[in-house]
């Protein structure tokens, strides 16, 4: 390819980079601003006295409904909603597909699929049966619903990942292990966990932006005080107490998405793995 | 240590697949058995059914004596060695060939010993401390034997252990396997599609194919007597020509009339030695077309006749030097057959004239592919 | 068949069978009753009197329900074709040998990693008619400039595509992407020896063959575009009115906040009917496409 023609290819990238880019500056910037620099200033300049006033409301004080006590509490909540869902459905996940690919029998295959079904179904289609549930076992409007929830109708997902990769274990492997005298779960804990790092990776991080940016289930199973971070943002966005202060909104935007960036940035790798990985369905 | 049996045994898949259809084999203690066949013959299925890696659909197998049908793997006091070598690839060498040792409990002095040993045996102690993704395949195979052997198991199983090193490789351990087992004399059973290792590793062979044993017996036997013509032509290499010829009495002598050369024009008649003629005579009688089995070492230059000889001059279609020997092509019967002779016997020429050792041939029936007579009884 | 040797025979469907019951209940169960509802006269109780098919006619008479459909296939179109031809065309620029690739392909991704409440009101903020976008232009001298597509009843669900593309379209290069490195290398040797030129090596031999990638892009952006629902609460929250409602906004709000439960499983169950129209014949499409090569 010529010089001119190279020139433009990176033009068009790098713009492309910009256009990716800019939402995240302005919610930046904007967050670092005062009211009155938002009000006169320019959107995309960057703040002249950076202020980190609107990010402590956001946190601390700003009102979510009728609570004001910022995002912390909510954050917390999506913590304690989001760790032990994404444990529990990656380790079930790793079971099951550890048993669906090294120990069949007659009907996995076809239980496998069933399975499957659960990756594929929009989530409205059970949210009102699983409300009554929920209310009916008392633990709707608590963080324990949200994570039975999330765990449910992760493992769809938990253990197309973990079959897909054990699939590419040799059998061998587990019948050597077996004539040297090893059960089911000796087996899987001394041969296939030892090897199961990059999936763990893969599944962890995918349960985790899936499950800490849930908005649905949130909103329909939470209460006032176990809602996620992503039910505390909207509402936050929402209530309005005279002035909108769009830094707050943004820095508490921001803070949502944190953890899932921070994933992101940490173990992007692995983030680009599960995305690739949760699209080859079947 | 102990005797194998296998009764009987059928191995039906749930979709209704028959692969094996009622195998009986049966090999003394500190015998050394081969199972060998093509793709999909049922040889690796027996193997898992021997191990308890699968289930057994009808029949027994028994180990010293005693029914195995329902005893899990760790039970059967066997140790399998793995086409991949399946070694545990989180674990160092060392751990790889203990870890069946600490499942069983054995003293941690007790399991030092026993590697220490092994490692030696195998000559593998500068490796003990590395991961099997260091290896080179011929390390893995050697680690591999080495978790097989530190159990000291009553029978060793091998699926194809060498079929993925490369041929100078493959040779050496295939002598290596040979003196392990003449030194320890532990019974073994090993699944090859290789008929060259079956040949040099067995006291007996098992020839199968489509989930039945076509023949069961030592490697003379399998060699010298094949039963039909698809044992014929699976051992040896280049296999048992087999040659389209009539059966007739010529000069009182029993013969076998067969055409020559790629026309079919010239006919000629071998003389048949040694065969019991009686056996013979209602075949003969009604001039019966026959396979006449001969392997390319029967079929060669005038140098290497031993008496028990018939001659003959055929033109060479191609000849094949392969250092030691020339493969020469050639028709025979109207069939491309293929004969063994020394270098100088060929160079150069169109024609040569061949010896027959008819003394070592095998009749099939042409439309059974059944052996019905051999010469050496 | 009945060897019944070791515990090894019965774990592995022990381990399963959790999973199987939830599946059972919540997924399959759980649909069952949905449809079951939608036949019922359930309003803000679940009330099991058959009603026939009453909820639905209920359904196909509001108008707002046909807005969120009609919503739904402006997004979902826009929303996907303009994912898949942005991701094709930067994963192939990316594929030129770039420097810095990694740098700027972990830019092009990294909305995905955020919550579509996130993205939704980043673009409020963004294209917000006052102080947003349209004031820039108009700081840029073109002060004539107006963009109140955010408050503009025919023009907001395309908000709600802008703030969707930009989210997903790094996606859809990265699938395209791994699928343009699996494209073997010999066959595109064999084009330039046959005297192709680059683009017509993309157009005829490269593209023609990533055809399971864009299977299932579409296929996964289309589960997007149907389920989407915090996207549009954030953005437009179904505004302004009900102008930009879809689907999934009018069965939660059908469902929980108006105490129409019939209405709301009704709709619930046309969803699943649209994934299903959607999903099935792609599907079919490319397994008998797979038989083919």
């Amino acid at each position: 390819m010529n010089r001119a023609g190279r020139f433009l290819l990176y033009a068009a990238l790098v713009s492309t980079a910009f256009y990716a880019l800019a939402p995240m500056w302005v919610m930046l910037s904007t967050s670092l601003k005062t009211l009155d620099e938002i009000r006169e200033g320019s959107l995309i300049a960057a703040p002249h006295a950076p202020t980190i006033e609107p990010w402590l409301k956001a946190w601390g004080t700003a009102c979510s409904g009728v609570r004001c006590e910022g995002l912390k509490p909510f954050f917390l909540n999506s913590l304690l909603m989001t760790i032990p869902a994404v444990l529990i459905s990656t380790l079930v996940g790793a079971l099951n597909g550890y048993a669906l690919t090294h120990w069949r029998f007659r009907g996995s295959d076809f239980l496998f699929t069933a399975l499957l079904v659960g990756c594929f179904i929009p989530f409205q289609v059970v949210l009102l049966p699983m409300a009554r549930l929920l209310g009916a076992v008392g633990i709707s409007d608590s963080v324990f619903g949200l994570i039975f929830v999330h765990v449910v109708y992760g493992l769809a997902f938990t253990t197309l990942f973990f079959r897909n990769y054990y699939i590419g274990v040799p059998g061998e492997l587990v019948k050597a292990a077996r004539v040297d005298g090893a059960g089911f779960f000796t087996i899987f804990q001394r041969i296939l966990l030892p090897i199961s790092g990059p999936i763990f990776m893969v599944c962890v991080i995918w349960q985790f932006t899936q499950i800490w940016n849930d908005f649905l289930f949130g909103v329909v199973f939470a209460g006032s005080d176990s809602q996620p971070v992503t039910v505390a943002l909207n509402n936050l966005v929402r209530t309005s107490t005279g002035v909108k202060e769009y830094n707050v909104d943004m820095a508490a935007a921001i803070i949502a998405a944190l953890p899932t960036l921070l994933v992101y940035i940490v173990a992007g790798k692995y983030f680009v793995r599960g995305l690739t990985a949760g699209a080859v369905k079947g | 240590m102990a005797s194998l049996g296998i009764h009987n045994i059928r191995k039906i898949y749930p979709n209704g697949v028959e692969v094996l259809k009622g195998i009986n084999l049966d090999i003394a203690d500190g015998e050394f058995l081969i199972l060998v066949g093509g793709s999909g013959c049922g040889k690796s299925t027996l193997l898992n059914m021997i191990a308890g890696l699968e289930p057994v659909t009808e029949g027994e197998i028994t180990i010293g004596g005693k029914r195995v049908n329902d005893l899990p793997p760790k039970d059967r006091d066997i140790a399998m060695v793995f086409q991949s070598y399946a070694l545990y690839p989180s674990m160092s060498v060392r751990q790889n060939i203990a870890f069946g040792l600490s499942l069983r409990k054995v003293p941690k002095a007790e399991q030092e010993a026993t590697i220490a040993r092994v490692a030696k045996l195998l000559q593998i102690e500068p490796l003990l401390d590395r991961k099997p993704a260091q290896l080179s395949g011929g390390q893995r195979q050697r680690v591999a034997m080495g978790r097989a052997l530190a159990r000291e198991p009553q029978i060793f199983l091998f699926d194809e252990p060498l079929s993925n090193l490369d041929a100078k490789l493959r040779v050496e351990m295939r002598s290596e396997i040979k003196l392990l087992h003449k030194r320890l004399g532990i019974t073994t059973v090993y699944v090859t599609h290789d008929q060259i290792e079956a040949m040099t590793l067995g006291d007996k062979i098992a020839v199968m194919k489509d989930g039945v044993v076509q023949q069961f017996g030592t490697p003379d036997e399998i060699y010298n007597r094949p039963v039909n013509t698809f044992v014929a032509g699976f051992m040896g290499s280049p296999p048992m020509n087999l040659i389209p010829a009539t059966l007739a009495i010529n000069d009182g002598k029993l013969c076998a009339e067969v055409t020559v050369g790629p026309t079919g024009s010239k006919r000629v008649h071998l003389p048949l030695f040694g065969f019991d003629t009686s056996t013979l005579d209602t075949l003969t009688s009604t001039g019966s077309s026959v396979l006449l089995g001969l392997r390319p070492e029967h079929l060669t230059d005038t140098g290497r006749s031993n008496g028990m000889t018939a001659n003959l001059t055929v033109p060479v279609d191609l000849a094949e030097p392969t250092g030691a020997d020339t493969l020469i092509f050639i028709t025979l019967g109207g069939a491309r057959c293929i004969a063994r002779l020394h270098p100088t016997a060929v160079a150069g020429r169109d024609e040569v004239e061949l010896v027959v050792d008819t003394s070592a041939a095998v009749v099939f029936d042409r439309h059974t592919q059944e052996a019905i007579a051999f010469a050496r009884v | 068949m009945n060897i019944r040797y070791s515990s090894d025979r019965w774990l592995p469907k022990l381990v399963l069978s959790p999973t199987l019951a939830a599946s059972l209940v919540f997924v399959y169960g759980f649909i069952l009753i949905t449809v079951a509802l939608s036949f019922t006269e359930s309003r803000l109780l679940p009330n099991w009197e058959w009603a026939g098919v009453e909820r639905y006619a209920e359904l196909f008479d509001n108008d707002r329900f046909w807005v969120s459909a009609k919503n739904l296939a402006i997004f979902g179109t826009l929303f996907i074709g303009i994912s898949l031809v942005v991701g094709l065309v930067i994963a192939i620029l990316l594929d030129q040998k770039i420097r810095g690739e990694g740098f700027l392909r972990a830019i092009y991704l990294y909305p995905m990693a955020l919550s579509f409440i996130v993205t939704g009101n980043a673009w409020k903020w963004l294209l917000n008619p006052g102080l947003g976008l349209e004031r820039i232009v108009q700081q840029w001298g073109w002060t004539s400039f107006t963009f109140d597509w955010l408050v503009n009843p025919d023009r907001a669900i395309y908000t709600v595509v802008i703030a969707g593309v930009w989210q997903s379209s790094g996606f859809a290069m990265a699938l395209f992407l791994a699928g343009l490195r699996g494209v073997d290398s010999e066959i595109i040797k064999a084009a330039k020896v046959d005297g192709a030129s680059l683009p017509t090596i993309y157009r005829r031999i490269i593209i023609p063959s990533l055809r399971p990638v864009f299977f299932s892009v579409t296929l996964i952006l289309a589960h997007i575009a149907i389920k989407s629902f915090d996207l549009v609460m954030a953005l437009t929250g179904g505004g302004p009115g009900t102008a930009s409602d879809v689907p999934a906004i009018f069965m939660y709000q059908f469902s929980f906040t108006r105490g129409q439960l019939g209405v709301g499983a009704a709709s619930a169950v046309m969803m699943l009917m649209t994934i299903v129209a959607v999903m099935v014949p792609l599907m079919y499409a490319e397994a008998r496409s797979g038989r083919e090569r």
